[in-house]
């Protein structure tokens, strides 16, 4: 198996994408971390992957605080070794239309879902940079490029990822290091349950493959993405989401 | 037990791919050496690993040559 003897960090890998990745990468023969913001998530984590046979585990870290992410990765590397792969999938959404968003709402997903990727990638970059090898994938959001109403903090997040990645890839592509994002569109998955049914009629009607798609179908992507024949992948931004959005 | 100034360049040469030779006191990292932006960060890291210390960014910045690194180290280990 392709990623044996690597140890992979997925954060926000309680349930749909995360955890579809987790179970992925650590069926390449990862030893996968996967992150939760609650003890009982991180256990959650660690019975979920043992129950299916995988090499890993699950902690407890909070994205949103420097803190907890140098605590965890301090865990990470004292249990397990320097991760070589990153997959920054933790996200949360505060969706309002702009004259009724909140600056903690702009905030709090900026923290989230921006502010995080920057902490984490910097974390793990000395362990890669001497390994002269690494994998840094992000999550995007088909949103990042299409802009959606009533999202403009999760939108700004997600497109300041991509731009993030894009520099990420240049200074570190020398190193055997590449970057990346992955923008799923809608995936069926906690996040897009919340839809009601006339949302989701309205975003069947602009998907050419008419579903939603699985979060194993973003994991297998980002599985790609990890392995050695994406070497020369780096700075891109790949979408899955039905064809929806083309670029 | 080597001396401070055999152990930091020993590490020049791992990091920046240079042979022992090629070193000088003197030597200057980017322009002697060929070191990149990334490569003085990185050599600042292995520094801090191999002393075990920590150099702060805007000493870090000012370690332009080996003797630099050298002077650096000894007096702050």
């Amino acid at each position: 198996m392709s990623l044996e003897g690597k140890v992979a960090l997925v954060t926000g890998a309680t349930r749909g994408i995360g955890q579809a990745i987790a179970h992925e990468l650590a069926k390449q023969g990862a030893e996968v971390v996967g992150t939760a913001t609650s003890a009982e998530g991180a256990e959650a984590i660690t019975s979920g992957l043992k129950a299916a046979g995988y090499k890993g585990y699950g902690i407890v870290m909070n994205v949103a605080e420097p803190d907890s992410i140098e605590a965890g990765l301090k865990q990470v590397a004292e249990q397990s070794g320097a991760p070589l792969i990153l997959v920054n999938n933790a996200g949360i959404t505060r969706d309002n239309l702009l004259m009724r968003l909140k600056d903690e709402d702009w905030s709090a997903v900026l923290e989230t879902n921006l502010s995080s990727v920057y902490r984490t990638s910097k974390a793990v970059l000395r362990g890669m940079a001497k390994a002269r090898w690494g994998r840094i994938i992000n999550i995007s959001s088909v949103v990042a490029g299409m802009g959606n109403a009533g999202q403009g903090n999760y939108c700004a997040a997600k497109a300041g990822v991509e731009g993030f990645t894009r520099s990420l890839a240049k200074e570190m592509s020398n190193r055997g290091i590449t970057a990346n994002c992955v923008a799923p569109g809608f995936i069926d998955t906690d996040m897009t349950k919340k839809l009601d049914d006339k949302q989701r009629e309205a975003m069947l009607e602009i998907i050419p493959a008419g579903r939603l798609g699985e979060p194993g179908e973003v994991a297998s992507v980002v599985a790609f993405l990890t392995s050695d024949g994406a070497a020369y992948v780096t700075g891109e931004t790949i979408h899955v989401n039905g064809g929806m959005y083309m670029g | 037990m080597s001396t401070v100034e055999e152990r930091v360049k020993k590490i020049v040469c791992e990091q920046l791919g240079v042979k022992e030779s090629e070193v000088q006191n003197s030597s200057s990292f980017v322009e002697d050496l060929g070191a990149d932006s990334l490569d003085t960060v990185e050599l600042v890291m292995a520094l801090e690993e191999e002393f075990e210390t920590e150099i702060p960014d805007e000493e870090a910045e000012k370690l332009g040559s080996v003797q630099n690194a050298i002077d650096y180290i000894v007096a702050h280990t």
